[in-house]
């Protein structure tokens, strides 16, 4: 989508204002009207006046009116006015309220589901119908998503006094990542993951140091940096081994292994920048041979041990697959058998075709590509897991 | 994620409920929605017709042939669904559950996720 300068403008500052109103006065609801009814002011002023020395002054002025006026004209009896005070235009907060406003949409109390929905509403900017267009709902249903998770939010009894970033900050990364998945997934969605990332820039201008926003933040750029290769025309999927690599976006990958090396010198190694570091080792190998294979197997077995988790056991197999050989890569995963989370999963049944493939049981392979293809439910994934078992079949 | 919810449904079973259980049933579906408009988990609901109203059509030689009654003769018959967009599987199963027809010895209640999703999205 294209925006004007003074709509990315706005994008930019209205979540900080919203941030700053809203840590004076609570209300979530009835600033995020204000500051939409300021927004819109400034759309319609600014383009003709120029934009204003202090846009976030001026914005934050505007909507602090607005929302004086409407608790004065519809509310005086249940709020008291004198905890209303007009601002001081010059007293605009040093600090970004951006990411006061991410802890609080990312509020624990929220499914994912809505903190996602919330993010994307206040703090992205996206309008209630471009949020549900990108998750297929109609308007009126995420109308009402978005409206109960902020009287949840409410409920829960949230004080917008900033919580401790440490206990709020993986739950606002996991979010900021779920949105970036959407949006790398479906690639009519492409918009989510530009977003993801623009979101998570963000945080990390805010917390440079924190190792594990630079490590999402490069996470998402290297597996950005693929978008092109790793979709045919027709939007079939090209799996990593046979994607044409002079596709893939040097500049993201350049500016993602500037990331990663800079949060690897640090003390701290969680598990994003251990994935980063995982797609750095891809992003730099010329081919898949070429790949250092033995890197990835070791960042994956440190990423086992800090965040174990089957789906990293599961990956692992691949790398170990490429070390030692496919019969090691598929006793790995003769372990996960008996995982529930697993259970029948898609991804176990494809890697185990996959490997059984490379080790020369084709008519294994085949069969369980066809029934990896059964178990998924994306059409994408299906269509090229029937296309392999068709490759085994002739 | 999103999920079609299908009520299959054995008219033999319907009948021989009791006034107050059909009553019932019907009150559990209204209390369901209302639940899932507010939480904004409902896309549609949709009650079908009885099966002798439909007709299967096909196309042989350019021409088309219509034959009444249902493609597939069966005491048990699809009546109605319930597409939803939830936070996850469990979830479905967890609204699945709150279906009156579930409670009942011969419908079934029958959950399975959406592969493809277009139209009505501007409702």
């Amino acid at each position: 989508m294209t925006r004007s300068p003074v709509e990315d403008l706005l994008r930019e500052l209205t979540p900080q204002v919203l941030g700053s109103l809203v840590r004076r006065h609570g209300r979530f609801e009835d600033c995020e009207d204000a500051v939409q009814e300021a927004a819109v002011a400034a759309a319609l002023q600014w383009p003709a006046s120029g934009v204003p020395d202090n846009p976030r002054g001026w914005l934050l002025t505007v909507a602090s009116r607005r929302l004086i006026d409407q608790v004065r004209s519809d509310e005086a009896r249940r709020f008291r006015e004198s905890r209303l005070t007009a601002p001081d235009p010059v007293d605009v907060p040093a600090v970004d309220d951006t990411l006061t406003l991410l802890f609080l949409c990312c509020h624990p109390a929220l499914a994912h589901g809505s903190q996602i929905a919330l993010t994307l509403r206040a703090v992205g900017g996206l309008t209630t119908a471009e949020i549900a267009r990108a998750f297929l709902v109609p308007e009126n249903t995420m109308a009402v998503r978005i409206s109960r998770a902020k009287t949840q939010i409410k409920q829960a009894g949230a004080q917008f006094s900033a919580p401790d970033p440490a206990q709020r900050l993986p739950a606002v990364l996991h979010v900021l990542y779920l949105i970036f998945n959407e949006g790398y997934t479906a690639h009519h969605r492409a918009d989510l993951a530009a977003e993801a990332i623009r979101l998570t820039r963000a945080v990390h201008a805010q917390l440079p140091t924190d190792s594990e926003v630079a490590g999402l933040l490069a996470l998402m750029l290297l597996t950005n940096s693929r978008r092109a290769a790793r979709t045919t025309p027709a939007g079939d999927l090209v799996p990593l081994d046979e994607q044409d690599r002079t596709l893939w976006d040097r500049e993201l990958i350049g500016e993602g292994m500037g990331l990663v090396k800079a949060a690897l010198a640090g003390p701290a190694l969680g598990p994003y920048l251990l994935q980063a570091a995982i797609a750095a080792t891809h992003a730099d190998a010329p081919t898949t041979a070429g790949t250092d294979w033995r890197q990835v197997h070791a960042l994956y077995l440190i990423l086992e041990r800090i965040a174990p988790n089957p789906m990293v056991t599961l990956n692992r197999a691949i790398a170990v697959a490429e070390v030692d050989g496919p019969e090691a890569g598929l006793s790995l995963l003769a372990g996960l058998d008996t995982d529930k989370r697993l259970a029948g999963h898609h991804r176990l049944l494809s890697v185990r075709a996959h490997l059984l493939e490379k080790a020369g049981d084709l008519v294994a392979a085949h069969d369980l590509y066809r029934h990896a293809a059964k178990a998924t439910t994306s059409l994408a994934e299906q269509r090229y897991l029937l296309a392999r078992a068709r490759r085994l079949a002739s | 994620m999103k999920f079609v919810i299908g009520m299959h449904i054995n008219p033999a079973v319907l009948d021989a409920l009791t006034d107050e259980e059909k009553a019932a049933i019907g009150d559990g579906h209204g209390a369901l929605l209302t639940e899932l408009k507010e939480s904004g988990e409902l896309i549609a609901t949709q009650a079908l017709a009885d099966p002798s109203q439909s007709a299967v059509v096909s196309v042989s030689g350019g021409q088309r042939v219509v034959t009444d009654g249902p493609f597939v003769e069966a005491k048990e018959y699809l009546g109605g669904f319930y597409l939803i967009d939830c936070e996850d599987r469990e979830r479905a199963l967890e609204i699945a559950a709150k279906i009156p027809d579930a409670a009942i010895a011969g419908l079934a209640v029958e959950v399975r996720p959406v592969m493809f999703y277009d139209g009505a999205l501007e409702a």
